[in-house]
């Protein structure tokens, strides 16, 4: 009798502790944001405020025109540029990465040393914001379509690497081991037991890498002076931000519709 | 003569505790042989050390005609394993290609570089694949993909891939623990018809005691990486269990 009262009241107190612990986090939490937008002047209450405000002119100076709908053509043709891109970097990355995660891969790999050289190559390739890459090329190559895809090669190639290294090592372990036992050579291997376990999520993983790859080249074509980001930036810095908006509202259509585009696709293959 | 000779395999994982500690036996060809020990006793190890698929710390593995298996390098190694069946408790299949594709697999370590990377097999090969799905009664599942078949059919066409090796030896890995009892005992009824009828030896790690006795003529029994046991099947009575196991047969549930 009394040791199972002890234990009742042991059991109470730890379950007390452990409200108290989320007391004191929620706490923490409050008590954090009110320092910070403190010392930073941030007022919440003058943020909200200003959103009808925000809303009114907004809705005066972004509505497209018939200047900006006459200028859509164009428009199209630099979108075109910029979705042909973000594809054929992400194609390119995908191939480079496929070798480096089969190198680097635990599962995989056929040496320690290279696969610790294919880890970090991806490593600091996928650390160096897609910007900085930008910026980096800009001072070999100008200002041309071939800066944006090699920022964004390199910045997808890190990525996918990861990705791909994860995704070998999650799905293909039982069975590589399988064609060891079997007696099959390393390409044997990786043709008859790699690939086909994991291609459904290597083209899922891609296809997510073409709709981040559009998002980036807006960014990386303001910089690099081409596509989408180049036009985007012509028609802000000459205050017209009517055509700007326009051009807002296609990037959304095409990466919404990529989006769907490649989740059927998605859906399709697994 | 012996078709596998195992001596002094040690095996560490790491410096405290060895996985396997001087192991020495030796397997005749057309054995049944099963191996048992609690887990963590190095039945897994000692299998996977058969076919190099971990790597041994200290000791000989002679198996056929292929010499010290641990001396092995490339394309020797691989030559070894060619004919060295396995079979494994999760079945280890390409879940999204067919049957017949995967039991085609057993092939590859005798095929070039290019005909095993594209998948070009021979009609003798292809006919051979049949037959042998045709003997484990899977033929009419051929073109189904593996991702579609119970756990027991699976486990089937891990065995058919196994044979179209034409092995002289196959080692199972725990090939029922994840079956029901009823597909378990269709599975160690084929491998006693494998090794009847067709004279290939078995090697098997269990976890059920009863199920070694009934079908293994030889047991091997492991506790804590030391070969405690070694003898026919008759020769396992409770002292012995309890040798293996720690605890007094009445203690576990045997089969």
């Amino acid at each position: 009798m009394t040791s199972s009262s002890t234990n009742a009241r042991a059991a109470n107190l730890f379950l007390r502790r452990n409200k108290l612990y989320l007391s004191l986090f929620i706490g923490g939490m409050i008590l954090l944001t009110a320092v910070t937008s403190r010392m930073t002047d941030f007022n919440f209450r003058d943020g909200i405020g200003a959103v009808p405000k925000v809303i009114v002119w907004s809705l005066h100076n972004f509505v497209p025109d018939a200047k900006a709908l006459e200028r859509l053509p164009k428009m199209l043709d630099k979108m075109a540029d910029t979705v042909f891109m973000s594809i054929m970097s992400s194609v390119t990355a995908a191939l480079f990465a496929f070798l480096f995660a089969l190198t680097g891969s635990v599962t995989t790999r056929p040496n320690g040393f290279f696969a610790v050289l294919a880890r970090g190559i991806a490593l600091i390739n996928r650390n160096i914001p897609v910007v900085a890459w930008a910026m980096i090329f800009l001072l070999t190559f100008g200002q041309s379509s071939f800066t944006g895809f090699l920022a964004l090669f390199f910045t997808s190639f890190g990525l996918l690497t990861r990705f791909f290294m994860e995704t070998i090592d999650e799905a293909s372990v039982s069975t590589v081991e399988a064609l060891r036992a079997v007696g099959a050579s390393f390409p044997q291997i990786v043709a008859r037991a790699v690939i086909p376990t994991t291609l459904p999520q290597l083209v899922s993983w891609i296809l997510y890498m073409i709709e981040v790859n559009i998002r980036s080249a807006t960014l990386v074509g303001l910089l690099t002076g081409s596509g989408i980001g180049f036009i985007f930036d012509l028609y802000y810095k000459s205050l017209q931000y009517k055509s700007a908006s326009l051009l807002v509202i296609l990037i959304m259509v095409v990466v919404l519709s990529i989006e769907v585009i490649s989740n059927t696709l998605r859906r399709k293959i697994l | 003569m012996a078709l596998l000779e195992v001596t002094g395999l040690t095996k560490y994982y790491n410096k405290d505790a060895p996985a396997l500690k001087d192991v020495t036996f030796s397997v005749k060809k057309g054995e049944f042989v099963a191996v048992i020990g609690p887990s963590g006793s190095g039945k897994t190890t000692l299998i996977r050390c058969i076919n190099r698929l971990i790597e041994a710390t200290e000791g000989k593995i002679k198996y056929s005609k292929a010499g010290d298996m641990l001396a092995l390098r490339g394309r020797e190694l691989r030559q070894a394993r060619t004919g060295l069946g396995m079979i494994f408790q999760h079945y280890n299949l390409v879940s999204r290609l067919s049957v017949l594709e995967n039991v085609l697999h057993g092939r590859l370590g005798y095929k070039g570089p290019l005909a095993g990377i594209f998948g070009i097999y021979t009609e003798e090969e292809k006919a051979k694949a049949v037959e042998v799905l045709t003997l484990l009664g899977l033929e009419d599942f051929m073109y189904r993909r593996c991702d579609q078949l119970s756990g027991g059919q699976k486990q089937r066409v891990g065995i058919a891939r196994a044979l179209v090796q034409d092995p002289r030896m196959i080692l199972c890995d725990e090939p029922i623990s994840s079956l029901d009892p009823g597909s378990a005992k269709v599975i160690m009824d084929y491998l006693r018809k494998v090794q009847r009828e067709m004279g290939i030896t078995i090697f098997i790690n269990l976890h059920q005691v009863d199920v070694a006795r009934k079908y293994a003529g030889r047991i091997l029994g492991f506790n804590k990486g030391k070969l405690v046991f070694d003898g026919p099947a008759e020769e396992l009575k409770n002292k012995q269990i309890k040798e293996i196991y720690g605890t007094e047969a009445d203690d576990l549930i045997l089969n």
